[in-house]
């Protein structure tokens, strides 16, 4: 019981920042994932009065991907009540040309109206259609939805921080009392820290082991998994080897510096 | 005969605080019994603190076990005290530590092998009478039994030098004997050097001591 008790406040505080740190990435791949899947069905159209050629429309902007020309046949059937097959065909010569222009990514609204006015310099370029109300709401979601969970992230990282920072207070007070009294017998430096720091990587290993338990659970969640899913999505909640290293690597960079505070702000008593 | 202590016109003051003890010249034989008593703030237990380098002399020499403590590093500094013993009036125990563990730590700190440290730790539990507590924590034991555990973690690495601050200060009649009988123990058969803090020297001394007394910052030998 006392030994869960020296290991349980650090460990919930290395817990809180490894989860905030591990939403924060899922929050990333999500929006990412999410900004492809929109990018590849979103495109502009561009009505041109003569022929695109391709190659030349794809070199203006690293960004575009291909560029397709539209049928005129769905607009002509619109209209088609009692054309003769010669209007028909004379028709489709008066009419602008139609292209679909695909993009690497989803641009944001500064993107956009930089792409349209880059097509527009070419003279064969009549308009552009961006659609960018229905495209800025959109944009506008994504971002607010990834501010608002990179804020929470941030708080449960604050809190988190100044629970450590508490803590740091109270180990200081736990262990300078023994500290002082290996100094007293002549203990060196590195002998009076050993055991904050062996606690330290003790406490920095179970967090990495809880926090590797709790989202190897949540990557392969049904429920979890059907969210993502349902808004077509596919994203990679926790990468076993990296993001677990990360995670070790950050609770005992925390941890390990957290007790060099502590050794450091280790005054002997007079 | 050899002087484990020289102190060479020896002032000494917290800070910036005014001094304590001021240009004091003493020396103490090398397995000498020696008490040091004075008033309450006369500066007795500050100048046992500099004899183990918690307080640096402000002015002077200061030479203890061949360690000169003016200026002294670090690492000197530990070497001097893997040969001192030191007991406190409020034991300085390791709570989080068991009897046996609390022992253990000078011949932890000097390298001991396990087998020598079970040894030591077994043969002094049996020596100050708590071979039966070796399991228990500080806090677990009464004052005095607590003060044998000092006593005995004091003698554990066979230093050259033991340093008392009021040991029994806090103890019944009782276990301040036994504290007294184990420092006269290791001063006559491990002619261990005693250097004992303290308000009053028990009648019941059995072995030759000196006696030294602090009086406004002067250190002087009462014959």
């Amino acid at each position: 019981m006392k030994s869960f008790k020296n290991h349980f406040s650090l460990v919930i505080a290395l817990l809180g920042i490894l989860f905030s740190l591990q939403v924060f990435f899922i929050v990333d791949r999500a929006v990412l994932a999410y900004k492809e899947n929109l990018a590849k069905h979103y495109s502009l159209v561009l009505v041109s009065q003569k022929t695109l050629v391709s190659e030349e429309i794809l070199k203006l902007d690293k960004n575009f991907s291909e560029l397709l020309e539209l049928s005129p046949d769905s607009v002509i059937k619109e209209l088609n009540s009692g054309f003769s097959q010669k209007n028909i065909e004379l028709l489709k010569l008066t009419l602008p040309k139609f292209y679909k222009l695909k993009l690497r990514i989803y641009p944001s609204p500064k993107e956009l109206a930089d792409i349209s006015q880059k097509l527009l310099k070419n003279s064969s370029i009549g308009k552009v259609e961006t659609f960018s109300k229905t495209h800025d709401t959109t944009y506008k979601l994504l971002l607010l939805f990834k501010t608002v969970i990179t804020v929470f992230a941030a708080t449960l990282l604050i809190v988190t921080i100044l629970l450590i920072f508490k803590e740091l207070r109270i180990w200081q007070f736990k262990h300078s009392e023994r500290m002082s009294i290996m100094g007293l017998f002549g203990a060196p430096v590195w002998l009076r820290s050993a055991v904050l720091f062996r606690l330290a990587i003790v406490d920095a290993l179970i967090a990495t082991l809880l926090s590797f338990l709790l989202f190897s659970y949540i990557s392969t969640n049904d429920l979890v998994l059907a969210q993502f899913e349902s808004i077509g999505i596919e994203v990679t909640l926790f990468n076993t080897i990296e993001d677990s290293l990360i995670m070790l690597g950050v609770s005992m960079v925390v941890s390990i510096l957290l007790a060099t505070f502590i050794v450091l702000g280790h005054k002997e008593e007079v | 005969m050899d002087k484990v202590i020289i102190a060479d016109n020896l002032s000494l003051a917290y800070s910036n605080d005014e001094t304590i003890i001021n240009k004091v010249k003493f020396s103490i034989d090398s397995g000498s019994f020696v008490f040091i008593t004075g008033a309450s703030g006369s500066g007795k237990s500050t100048l046992l603190k500099s004899l183990y380098g918690a307080l640096k002399p402000k002015e002077g020499s200061l030479i203890v076990g061949g360690v000169e403590l003016k200026g002294v590093s670090s690492s000197k500094l530990n070497f001097l005290r893997k040969h001192v013993g030191i007991v406190f009036q409020d034991y300085k125990l390791v709570k989080e530590w068991t009897i046996e563990k609390n022992i253990m730590l000078p011949l932890i700190i000097n390298g001991y092998e396990k087998s020598v440290t079970q040894n030591q730790v077994d043969s002094l539990l049996k020596h100050v009478r708590l071979k039966h507590q070796a399991g228990k924590y500080p806090l677990e034991l009464s004052g005095g039994e607590q003060q044998r555990v000092a006593m005995a973690r004091a003698l554990a690495h066979n230093p050259i030098l033991i340093l008392a601050d009021e040991p029994t200060g806090n103890l019944d009649d009782y276990s301040s004997q036994l504290i007294w009988n184990l420092l006269e123990g290791a001063n006559s058969q491990l002619k261990t050097t005693v250097i004992v803090v303290t308000h009053h020297i028990p009648e019941s001394m059995n072995i030759d001591y000196k006696h030294f007394h602090i009086e406004y910052g002067s250190i002087h030998e009462v014959i």
